[in-house]
């Protein structure tokens, strides 16, 4: 699960590509044009290598992080049926992540080194899991809309240029569909179910709309140029975007079901196709981003706690002689 | 041969010492998600976590069909004087060394037992149980793996590991409690009886502990964790229980 990265500002455009050899970057960009994927071993832009590692590692945080406000209910499931596939969807989050660290460990940053910038705080992974859930119905809403907006966001990147990324990511779309679909039954259990399963379900949705609204990042009237970003097929597609495609699909769906959305303002405009809603909190989502979400600190404690915990392990694992090789892609 | 009423009692107690030991170890295997030494840990308890589980559903489904109550019924009201597991799966998942340890000795137990019961009478439980040994090799052949990894990797390592052997052994001595039903079972071909099954466990556990390069513990040294099979449970089984039926409870006649 993830939402649009969080591209840096590093100033102008051309001061990104300022140190490239011109030939090799016309070169570079002709093929990205042209639809070619970009693979470990090719000549690529500093900035490009730089951009897609901050991505592919704050995809991979997300994984692991996201694993934990979801995990705490896999020892809660009600019922065999849930508690099978909620283990199963967790234990897919956590595979990504492995996935998603080999992929960026083809740019040349080291998964220790990546996990060690989680638990320092140097890496950012996304703002949705900083909060907490806090019912069964939360777990739902999340398996339900937290995975279809990061379906909307993946697949868009799923087209991106770099090679082993998208690979992973082809991979990645596939099961979170089954996710999307184990959510979506789940949340349509509760829905249609007793009047305190309803309400569960409408309380859970209430809390998570603003955060799954956060979800694809600042509205385009905020965010950084992505100009040369979008060009070499690194981001494909704006937050705005994203967040259209997002609302498109699933506000009907939710409605269907006789739950409500706590915006008054939330309706599509038939003249321009464009769904038109209040726009979220931002100061309240750079909080979160900034480290004083409700929990921030106990997600990055329990990880190191992890890390900490299983040091030992890893320790007996490595052979004196062994050297660092990056995986294949 | 016709079943009596000893041998019914002795198959359901059977079967749900089987069954409980296996959801209350899957869900204790469940709770390394996101915390494992390395991802790939992870995911190799919640494989193995996933297998348990299912595999006391299919146990949990055969005593449906001898006149239990439905699994979620079953798996999601009983308390834990209600609940036949042993000591050893009820523990906290506490350091890996421990998670190791207890998924060897429960592993190699649980190989052994579908080995036996691959050849009993009871239709239903041959048929699972020859299933479940497929399940059971790849479980059995991951904690031999660490086993023997960990014992070549760092002193710090071997030390742990020791200790885990030998602390968490009494408890592993009791899965093998014996059942009031011992005699009955042999007698019907149901199942060999804890006794035997101990027997063949400790030869398995000493060959390969030994061929790793630890110390056996000594069997006739260690005083046996019992009392799980009748109902007697350590501190630990409740508050696990109170967690796994906390949404369950909200409205047990509920569809969730």
């Amino acid at each position: 699960m993830y939402g649009n990265a969080y591209i840096e500002n590093n100033g102008q455009e051309n001061k990104l590509t300022a140190n490239e050899d011109p030939q090799k970057l016309a070169a570079f960009e002709a093929r990205i044009a042209a639809g070619d994927k970009i693979e470990p071993h090719d000549w690529m832009p500093a900035e490009y290598r730089k951009q897609l590692i901050r991505m592919i590692e704050q995809h991979a945080h997300s994984e692991i992080i996201g694993s934990l406000p979801e995990g705490t209910w896999i020892t809660r499931a009600p019922g065999f049926r849930r508690k099978l596939a909620l283990m199963a969807k967790v234990q897919d989050e956590v595979g990504h992540a492995q996935l998603l660290y080999s992929a960026a460990e083809t740019l040349g940053k080291s998964r220790e080194d990546m996990i060690n910038d989680l638990i320092n705080g140097k890496s950012k992974y996304s703002n949705v899991f900083n909060y907490p859930a806090v019912t069964w119905a939360d777990s739902a809403v999340i398996a339900w809309l937290i995975d279809a907006g990061a379906i909307v966001n993946q697949l868009a990147n799923s087209k991106g240029s770099y090679g082993p990324y998208v690979r992973a990511l082809d991979r990645i779309c596939a099961e979170e569909s089954f996710h999307l679909k184990y959510g979506h039954d789940n949340v349509v259990f509760l829905a249609t179910g007793t009047p305190k399963q309803r309400e569960m379900v409408q309380d859970a949705l209430n809390r998570w709309w603003e955060p799954i609204m956060h979800f694809f990042g600042p509205s385009d009237k905020m965010s950084v140029h992505t100009e040369v970003l979008m060009r070499w097929k690194v981001k494909m597609g704006t937050n705005d975007e994203m967040r259209q495609t997002f609302l498109d699909m699933y506000v009907p769906k939710i409605w269907d079901l006789g739950l409500t959305l706590p915006d008054t303002e939330l309706k599509k405009n038939e003249e321009t196709g464009k769904w038109e809603y209040t726009e979220p909190n931002w100061d309240v989502f750079k909080q979160v981003i900034n480290g004083n979400g409700p929990c921030n600190k106990e997600r990055l404690a329990v990880r190191r706690m992890a890390e900490e915990k299983g040091r030992w392990v890893r320790r007996a694992l490595l052979q004196k002689d062994a050297q660092y090789v990056a995986p294949l892609s | 041969m016709e079943f009596t009423e000893k041998h019914v009692m002795g198959l359901k107690d059977l079967l749900y010492r089987m069954a409980d030991d296996l959801l209350i170890l899957g869900h204790r295997n469940s709770e390394w998600t996101g915390l494992g030494p390395i991802l790939e840990e992870d995911i190799a308890f919640s494989s193995m976590a996933q297998d348990k589980i299912g595999q006391s559903l299919a146990l949990y489904e055969i005593l449906h069909e001898i006149g239990e109550s439905e699994p979620d019924t079953v798996a999601f009201t009983r308390n834990a004087e209600q609940f036949h597991s042993c000591h050893l799966v009820e523990l906290p998942i506490g350091e890996y060394d421990f998670s190791l340890v207890r998924h060897f000795y429960f592993d190699h137990q649980s190989a052994l037992r579908m080995d036996m019961l691959a050849e009993t009478v009871v239709e239903p439980l041959q048929m699972v149980a020859r299933k479940f040994r497929g399940e059971v090799k790849y479980h059995t052949m991951h904690a031999d793996s660490w086993l023997k990894t960990l014992a070549n990797g760092t002193e710090e390592a071997k030390i742990r590991m020791q200790q885990a052997i030998n602390e968490t052994f009494p408890y592993a001595l009791g899965m093998f409690e014996l059942s009031d039903y011992e005699a009955d079972l042999i007698e019907a071909g149901i199942f060999p009886g804890e006794a035997a099954l101990q027997e063949a466990w400790y030869r398995v556990i000493s060959e390969k502990l030994n061929a790793f390069g630890y110390s056996v513990p000594e069997i006739n040294n260690s005083i046996p964790s019992t009392g799980g099979r009748k109902g007697h449970h350590t501190e630990h089984l409740q508050p696990l229980l109170d967690e796994m039926t906390e949404v369950f409870s909200i409205d047990p006649s509920a569809d969730w």
